[in-house]
């Protein structure tokens, strides 16, 4: 709390991405101590990971000075403080924190954790649920971040003239090659953090992970090489066609597993047919989706911090090429 | 052998926690960026080591070991790391440490490689 | 009444943080990262209603009788990712926004459309 009201007060946006931050991890620990690890894992590796870098690459674009509002917000505060009060009273009729007789434990949960384990087979009850008894919203899940990915490459991408490109790869590659211990450094960890997402992945069905959490990992390996060898390097390595070309066949993946269960006269996504004993269907049938999740995550964070990152070249460009004129 | 093991681990737990606080303190109270980031790069990798460490003798059951001196090797890959490369921005854009004699406009020339 | 409640009032109070400044603060970024901390307290919101006293994360494991509830959990881990992906999309038209009209000032923004 303390953090999200120094947020409040800051003028400086690069201090307070960094609060936000902050109060990502916060909140993630929170999650541990609420017994969620499945949520604490994505929240700390999305909002205190992703989260942060994107804001500050949206600020590298748009300057980091909040000016100073003329009038005071004593409307807004009083809207504010007649909403939380209405809340507020509107919270004195909730089950107490913890019970177990609260509503939510009695009615769909005890089937969940009663039978998850000879339905499905896998330990992890959260991947389980996921996977398997609500795919179809995971399935609508890894739409929306695929459209989120072509939003932002629609309101991002740039066509470069010939002529420039070399001029940015020259600009790009001299930038990076005094940073020697960062470089020997990276080249150490990031076999090891992709190893660690792939990990995160495969073993979803045992502990906590998953696809979206192996997905943002590995976008975050990724990105880390783009840092620090530099843009032009990071993209003649991972081909901007290529990568489009896997965040759809992630999504493509999905809808497939779920399709193939329509030619046997069978529900979508319902994943019983797709071997010989059930639960091995199962189990294959979350293993498939679980990987589609997983490439189609990854491939959009890169294609999404790319954009960003050529977005800010073309600024750049334009800005030496007009003298500097727009000030940041 | 597991009070020794009980004493030994609270005892880095406390260490860690006390090297995290003083490295806390360390930031608000010293006067200038590199010194503040000093006291923070190093106190920090220490107490990361010895909360870990004190985790370990907690429960030495071998895959957790294992999974915790992996988390060693790379928290002490990455904190001192970091701490390079947060210094080494700060050089590359001017700012001086506040004991510094020379101009304040020279550029720093990439001499390091 | 305030002990077995309070996890509910913490929430309030984050969102009411969030909700104050995504309405009171004109700066874009500043907005954006508003929503985010509202987003975050929804999300600990629902997981303080799926913690059951005494029950351990929602992994089978033997020897554990009471489990958190898993279903509030799954629906957090959707809606922690779309919410990463709403911010990207937001952050690509505000660099847009500041392309387009030089700030990104929700002020300055709207007296240049009054004057068009």
């Amino acid at each position: 709390m303390g953090t999200a009201l120094a947020i409040v007060w800051m003028k400086d946006l690069l201090s307070v991405i960094m609060l936000s931050g902050i109060y990502g991890l916060l909140s993630a620990s929170f999650f541990v101590a609420m017994d969620a690890v499945d949520v604490a894992f994505t929240e700390a590796a999305v909002g205190a990971g992703i989260s942060t870098l994107l804001m500050l690459v949206a600020i590298t674009m748009t300057g980091h000075k909040e000016h100073h509002s003329r009038h005071k917000p004593f409307l807004a505060l009083a809207v504010v403080m007649v909403t939380g009060g209405l809340l507020i009273y509107g919270t004195f009729d909730m089950p107490s924190y913890g019970s177990s007789m609260a509503p939510i434990h009695m009615q769909v949960a005890p089937r969940y954790l009663n039978d998850s384990m000879q339905e499905i087979g896998v330990p992890n009850i959260v991947t389980s649920v996921l996977a398997s008894y609500r795919a179809f919203d995971t399935f609508g899940e890894v739409v929306v971040i695929f459209t989120a990915g072509i939003g932002v490459l629609a309101l991002l991408s740039v066509v470069f003239h010939p002529k420039e490109i070399a001029k940015i790869h020259l600009f790009n590659d001299s930038m990076h090659e005094k940073e020697l211990i960062l470089r020997i450094v990276s080249k150490i960890l990031i076999p090891f953090i992709l190893l660690f997402a792939l990990y995160v992945q495969f073993h979803g069905d045992y502990g906590p992970g998953g696809g979206f959490q192996a997905g943002v990992i590995f976008a975050a390996a990724i990105i880390l090489y783009a840092m620090v060898f530099g843009l032009s390097t990071a993209r003649r390595v991972i081909n901007k066609s290529f990568i489009k070309f896997l965040a759809s066949s992630g999504v493509l993946l999905y809808g497939s597993v779920g399709v193939v269960s329509f030619f046997s006269d069978k529900n979508f996504l319902d994943y019983n047919i797709l071997s010989a004993d059930p639960i091995a269907g199962q189990h294959l049938g979350i293993l498939l989706i679980e990987l589609g999740v997983g490439i189609t995550v990854a491939s959009i964070m890169v294609i999404i911090f790319f954009s960003f990152a050529g977005r800010r070249e073309f600024s750049k460009n334009q800005d030496n090429k007009t003298g500097g004129s727009k000030a940041s | 052998m597991d009070f020794l093991l009980n004493i030994s681990s609270s005892l880095c737990l406390l260490i860690g926690s006390f090297l995290c606080i003083s490295g806390g303190v360390g930031i608000l109270r010293f006067p200038d960026f590199y010194s503040r980031m000093h006291a923070v790069g190093v106190t920090e990798t220490l107490a990361t080591t010895m909360i870990l460490i004190g985790l370990m003798l907690q429960n030495p059951d071998a895959l957790v070991v294992l999974k915790l001196i992996l988390i060693l090797l790379l928290t002490l890959f990455i904190s001192p790391t970091a701490s390079h490369a947060l210094a080494k921005a700060a050089i590359q854009n001017n700012l001086r440490p506040k004991l510094d004699k020379r101009e304040s406009n020279e550029k720093v020339t990439s001499s390091n490689r | 009444m305030i002990m077995s409640h309070y996890n509910y009032w913490i929430v309030v109070v984050l969102m009411m943080i969030g909700f104050y400044i995504v309405i009171a603060h004109g700066n874009l970024i500043k907005k954006i990262v508003g929503l985010t901390i509202f987003q975050t307290s929804v999300f600990i919101f629902y997981i303080s209603m799926a913690k059951v006293d005494g029950g351990t994360a929602p992994i089978l494991a033997d020897g554990i009788e009471q489990y958190s509830n898993p279903l509030p959990h799954v629906l957090i881990l959707t809606a922690i990712v779309v919410g990463i992906a709403t911010t990207a999309l937001a952050l690509a038209l505000t660099v847009r926004i500041k392309e387009a009209y030089g700030s990104i000032e929700e002020e300055e923004i709207q007296q240049q459309d009054n004057l068009n």
